[in-house]
């Protein structure tokens, strides 16, 4: 099912950027960040976790990484740190596989932290 | 290739100000920061095109000057750049970063960590859901995004909570209600501060402003208030479940906005090997620096919220006072003239920080906050259990490495920057000791590729 987004409509502010999600399309405006854009178009989920929950970008700042989704191919990308560009093509990332290919990194390996 | 002074990381107030005095004394600089514009968190998209929303108010546009300063020749920004590492080579601080996809290296005989800070994890039961966020999440939307929240519940405590509300309420999105956690115990054991307050005056008349207009507008303020659970309807809505003064309300809301603060940002300084303490007033990690932001680690310093929490003001004055130092160590200026140039941000330092430990002890995190029990996630990435936790403990796992071993808190992306100071807590709670977590590089993952293909750059002869 779709939710509603969680703010307000905003005021058309000119030009809008276009891209797709999930093969649906999705706009942003100049500025926006995938994130911003995504909070703005609905309240649905933008990933599920490890173990299938539902989740949304979070801390809008790059600390969390619960804003990740696979954008032109890339998984595991902020969203809430990468700008809205037109023709951007986004998915949704669901369950561990992404994120475990990027626990494998050096960054995750601080077992001993 | 441009030889450089001075790398700053983070442009916020502590690191813009930095930039411009050191600057204006002759040393070279380099700035560095992940986002695409200059501002930190206080005053971020603040230098944007179009004007900023009116209803952001006095203390955001404040800001402006600050943003001015970067003018001064000698600084050079580089945006949407990542810090991934510090280390040291041939004796001298280095900084690699990332920036669309390439990382670069840096040298400079002084390196100013100027991070800023993050919001306090918040966990309790629901705190995963969609439309559960911290309320300064929401305002970066404001500010970027021009987003308002709709019908939002503010939940939490701290001045910065009241602040969102009264932006929300001057742009016509008020919340419907602002649930608070600070019970009269917290104000009590705050009132001995209040006679340091006095030099803060100003700045409590502000705090007072802000919790009329929400009286003002009738929004409801519910206290004392423990509890939180949230829980997800079919049409995305929550269901925000708590009690105030031992009564139990549930509120319906598309957005429920937490908030318990703020925290210093020390992935970057504990990674790079700079000594750090616990700071039990304001419940936080925070690297041990002198009075000038110097550390421990030779040619690195620390200014502003990321060296411990004191607001926009003592950033701006901190970040003064380190670049005043470093203009010494560089032999631009003499003891004299530092110590004669101090003055006037030793003393707006001063009159900031007159008012936190007030702050600290009135906003207090409640306990079941800071060490939350049963199905509560603790480890947003990995989803681990506060239950889980305390079952690796009693299992006989000790401090916070055994923990992680155990169940893989704090082994997920964000790398225990949401869960290691719930995991303190636990292990607190549980009478285990909590050493400092550790943090390693790259503080940011990087892609493996980017590692191989390190481009040079702007290196200075060693
Ligand atoms: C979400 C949020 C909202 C806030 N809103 C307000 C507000 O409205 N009013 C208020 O008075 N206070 C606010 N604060 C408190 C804030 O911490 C201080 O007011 C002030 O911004 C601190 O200044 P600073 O210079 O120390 O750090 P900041 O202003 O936080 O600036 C730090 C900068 O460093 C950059 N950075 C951090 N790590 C890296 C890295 N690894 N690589 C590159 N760049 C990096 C960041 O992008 C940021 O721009 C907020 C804090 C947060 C976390
Ligand atoms: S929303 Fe937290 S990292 Fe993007």
């Amino acid at each position: 099912m779709t939710i509603d987004s969680r703010f307000l409509p905003r005021p058309d502010a000119g030009a809008l950027l276009h891209m797709t999600l999930d093969g649906a399309p999705i706009t942003a405006r100049a500025g926006d960040t995938l994130a911003a854009a995504i909070l703005a178009a609905s309240g649905d989920a933008s990933r599920h976790s490890t173990m299938g929950t539902p989740r949304t970008a979070y801390c809008m700042m790059g600390v969390c990484f619960d804003c990740l989704i696979e954008v032109d191919g890339q998984p595991n990308t902020q969203a809430c740190m990468v700008a809205a560009r037109d023709g951007m093509v986004l998915a949704r990332q669901n369950g561990a596989r992404g994120l475990r290919k990027l626990s494998s990194t050096p960054a995750q390996s601080n077992a001993d932290g | 290739m441009v030889d450089v002074d001075l790398i700053i990381i983070g442009a916020g107030p502590a690191g813009m100000a930095a930039a411009a005095t050191s600057a204006q004394g002759g040393a070279r600089v380099l700035m560095l920061d992940e986002q695409p514009q200059a501002g930190g968190q206080i005053y971020r998209n603040l230098g944007a095109e179009t004007p900023p929303p009116a209803y952001l108010g006095a203390s955001y546009a404040a800001g402006k000057p600050l943003l001015a300063g970067l003018r001064t020749a000698g600084i050079t920004g580089e945006f949407n750049a990542t810090v991934w590492r510090i280390d040291s080579d041939a004796g001298m601080p280095r900084v690699l970063w990332s920036r669309g996809g390439t990382s670069h290296a840096g040298q400079a005989p002084h390196v100013l960590l100027a991070g800023g800070a993050q919001e306090r994890p918040t966990p309790f039961e629901g705190w995963t859901l969609p439309g559960v966020m911290p309320a300064g999440a929401a305002q970066i939307l404001m500010k970027t995004a021009q987003l308002l929240p709709r019908d939002a519940v503010l939940a939490g405590s701290g001045p910065l909570l009241y602040l969102i509300a009264a932006q929300l309420i001057d742009a016509g999105a008020p919340p419907q209600a602002l649930v608070e956690t600070q019970t009269p115990a917290m104000m009590t054991r705050a009132m001995r501060h209040l006679p340091r307050v006095l030099l803060a005056l100003p700045e409590l008349a502000k705090g007072l402003a802000l919790i009329r207009k929400i009286t003002a507008a009738g929004i409801p303020r519910y206290t004392s208030a423990a509890g939180f659970h949230a829980s997800m309807r079919t049409d995305g809505r929550l269901d925000f479940s708590f009690t105030a003064k031992g009564r139990a309300h549930t509120l319906c809301t598309p957005i429920l906005l937490t908030h318990q603060g703020v925290i210093p940002s020390t992935h970057i300084s504990r990674a790079a090997g700079i000594a750090h303490a616990w700071n039990p007033a304001q419940q936080a990690i925070a690297p041990v620096t002198d009075r000038w932001g110097g550390s421990d680690v030779e040619g690195l310093h620390i200014a502003g919220d990321g060296a411990g929490i004191g607001g926009a003001e003592a950033a701006r004055a901190a970040g003064e006072l380190a670049a005043l130092d470093i203009l010494r160590r560089l032999g631009r200026i003499d003891k004299n003239t530092r110590d004669r140039q101090a003055k006037a941000p030793r003393r707006a330092l001063t009159r900031a920080m007159a008012i936190r430990p007030f702050l600290d002890a009135a906003y207090a995190p409640p306990p079941e906050i800071l060490a939350p029990d049963g199905e509560t996630i603790v480890c947003r990435c990995e989803e681990i259990t506060a239950a889980e936790i305390r079952q690796s403990l009693e299992g006989g796992a000790t401090g916070p490495r055994g923990v992680k071993t155990a169940t893989r808190a704090g082994m997920g992306p964000c790398q225990g920057r949401m869960c290691d100071l719930t995991l303190r807590g636990i292990l607190e709670n549980c009478g285990a000791a909590p050493a400092l977590p550790r943090a390693r590089t790259p503080i940011k993952p990087v892609a493996l590729g980017e590692l191989a293909a390190l481009a040079p750059h702007r290196k200075t002869k060693a």
